[in-house]
């Protein structure tokens, strides 16, 4: 910067080639300060300050071409999705990438962003030689590549997609150190394109005795679920855009099963194979894995709908209060049921609740985000919120869940989030 | 004359494509090998389980040289999920869930092996030394005996501790496990 600064104001004896400022041409390659170096030999002609004085290098001088593909600033290249592997398996078991809610705002999730959960990693996927076949309780079977996809009526919805296993580290019986991506970050909205099941099962002439559809997908452990039939005749869609382009790899590309509000899991992407059937397959991700334990050694299974829900993602413990005063609560609530009517916030470990601004337009399954000014008076404090959906269903307590489930459920962990602030604006999870 | 047939040669394929093109707009006619090649599901009542069969003595081997270096074996786990013990632990404070103690349903067992399984190879054994992997989960299990054959006809049969562990939640969980607001 020191070396600039002598550019910009000095240009030393070396740097001239000819009268009238023309420069050494390798000024270009020692200093990349053009425009200023001009301005300076202004000064000495006038006699007067260039009048970019004080102005940034980035004002003065023209930025970089445009890029095929746009990258984040090189000042945000930290937040990034929270890699993890669950621990009793490693990389054999769960792949996951969180999203970091903490340093997000709105309620799209950038692509990019959008947690991933895989349990035999993201295929690489030929779009050429990859088709799905819908087969079974049909009159005629077909097959569908992307291509033919695409020539059918899209539909454009936004949805939020959650992992189950969202939130299960708070059934722990301490709180985690860790940021908000480790207890909220699989949780993502986005808007999604693509063609309605519906559709696509009246082509094929779908029996009347039909009750599920086997879902399959391509990657290396054909990952599949079962989908009652009135799920995929009422909303189910197979994406093929995600955001306005083409679904990524870790999203299934080159199309997924997408069922709005039902616990990510099920939304099988790379979709190959959708077996129309009277029975549920009973696949080891519907019975071993997404099943909730509970606390009489029984589990819950096909807890497929998400519940009422909501966080807040600011302030969070990545951040600290640095002074007393106004401050705007904000976060993200969202039921798998339908819309978001209200979100209360509480500034006292719930004793005392506020209704908080809701940014409309409200969707139907889809992340809500609310807010509410908060003015902090230096006291510790105990911030929650508690989402209520269009049908009266309203978040529980922590104590409330568990005393329901028991605490080794570890999936569908929905209770109300609680952030501890201290008396020096110090911010943690806590349990209240 | 031959214009005639012409005709009806003619008039018989736009009827064809017409009574296609209700079927489906853009979909093509999925054939056997389109459907085999992409459908693996194996259900409770053994539909779609293949022919083959292997027993746990066989199996015993076959773990060893595909499986164990992830999943350990009964007397130590590995890094992978456990297979193996916890018959009754359920519901306690030391719970281990594993295909004995947990899953419900055998022919689970082998469809998710044999579709995913070995973890950096899946697919690449035989229906057969599949059969016999499940054979020796169930007996490591204490579920069959080691001598037992198992195949399409045994498999479905055989019924797992936890069978009937598991409380439907679709599309509404049970009262008494909802919070008051549920």
């Amino acid at each position: 910067m020191g070396q600039h600064n002598k550019k910009t104001m000095t240009i030393d004896a070396t740097d001239q080639a000819a009268g009238g400022g023309l420069l050494n041409r390798r000024f270009f390659l020692t200093s990349t300060l053009l425009t200023s170096a001009a301005l300076a030999s202004a000064k000495s002609a006038f006699g007067q300050e260039m009048v970019g004085q004080g102005q940034e290098d980035w004002t003065l001088y023209p930025g970089s071409d445009a890029l095929e593909y746009g990258e984040l600033s090189r000042f945000e290249v930290g937040r990034v999705k929270k890699l993890v592997g669950e621990v009793s398996g490693g990389r054999t078991a769960t792949s996951a990438g969180r999203t970091p809610h903490h340093n997000l705002m709105g309620t799209i999730t950038p692509s990019g962003l959008h947690f991933e959960v895989t349990h035999h990693g993201i295929p690489d996927i030929d779009p050429d030689r990859h088709k799905v076949v819908i087969h079974g309780m049909v009159k005629n079977p077909l097959k569908f590549d992307i291509n033919a996809l695409e020539n059918y009526p899209t539909v454009t919805r936004e949805y939020f997609m959650e992992c189950s296993g969202n939130s299960r580290i708070c059934y722990e019986d301490k709180p985690t150190k860790q940021h908000l991506d480790m207890t909220h970050g699989l949780v993502s909205g986005s808007q999604w394109t693509g063609v309605l099941l519906s559709t696509l099962l009246d082509e094929c002439g779908i029996s009347k005795d039909a009750k599920w559809i086997i879902a399959e997908g391509a990657d290396s452990g054909s990952l599949s679920r079962s989908i009652p039939i009135d799920k995929a005749l009422k909303d189910t869609m197979i994406a093929i855009y995600q955001n306005g382009e083409r679904l990524r790899p870790g999203q299934g590309y080159p199309m997924r099963v997408l069922n709005p509000g039902f616990e990510g899991n099920t939304s099988v992407k790379w979709v190959r194979s959708l077996y129309v059937t009277d029975k549920p397959v009973m696949s080891r991700f519907e019975t071993s894995k997404y099943t909730d334990k509970l606390y009489d050694g029984n589990a819950l299974q096909f807890s497929l709908e998400l519940d009422v829900k909501s966080v807040i993602t600011r302030p969070s413990n990545a951040m600290s209060l640095a002074k007393h005063g106004l401050y705007e609560v904000t976060g993200l609530a969202w039921s798998g049921r339908g819309k978001i009517a209200r979100v209360e916030v509480s500034a006292d470990g719930g004793k005392t609740w506020a209704e908080a601004a809701i940014e409309g337009p409200v969707n139907s399954i889809m992340l809500t985000r609310f807010r509410i000014p908060w003015m902090w008076n230096g006291t510790p404090a105990i911030l929650q919120s508690r989402a209520i959906d269009e049908f009266g269903r309203v978040q529980p307590t922590r104590k409330e869940l568990i005393s329901a489930r028991g605490n080794k459920a570890f999936y569908h962990f929905h209770a109300i989030h609680s952030w501890g602030v201290d008396a020096k604006g110090g911010i943690e999870h806590v349990y209240a | 004359m031959f214009m005639r047939k012409s005709l009806i040669i003619a008039s018989v394929l736009l009827s064809v494509h017409t009574v296609h093109a209700q079927e489906s707009r853009f979909g093509e006619p999925a054939t056997d090998a389109d459907i085999a090649k992409r459908f693996w599901s194996v259900f409770p009542d053994g539909q779609f389980l293949p022919e083959g069969e292997g027993t746990a003595v066989q199996g015993a081997e076959l773990f060893v040289d595909n499986c164990e270096v992830c999943h350990g074996s009964p007397e130590e786990h590995g890094i992978a999920d456990a297979l193996f013990g916890g018959i009754g632990t359920l519901g306690t404070d030391k719970m281990l869930a594993t295909v004995g103690s947990y899953w419900p349903y055998s022919t689970t067992v082998f469809n998710y092996i044999r579709r995913a399984m070995p973890y950096t190879s899946p697919m690449s054994l035989t229906n057969s030394e599949y059969y016999a992997i499940t054979a020796y989960l169930l007996s490591a299990n204490g579920i069959i005996d080691e001598k037992a054959v198992i195949n399409k006809k045994t498999l479905p049969k055989v019924k797992m501790p936890n069978r009937n562990g598991f409380i439907n939640a679709y599309p509404e969980i049970p009262d008494k496990y909802k919070t008051k607001f549920d």
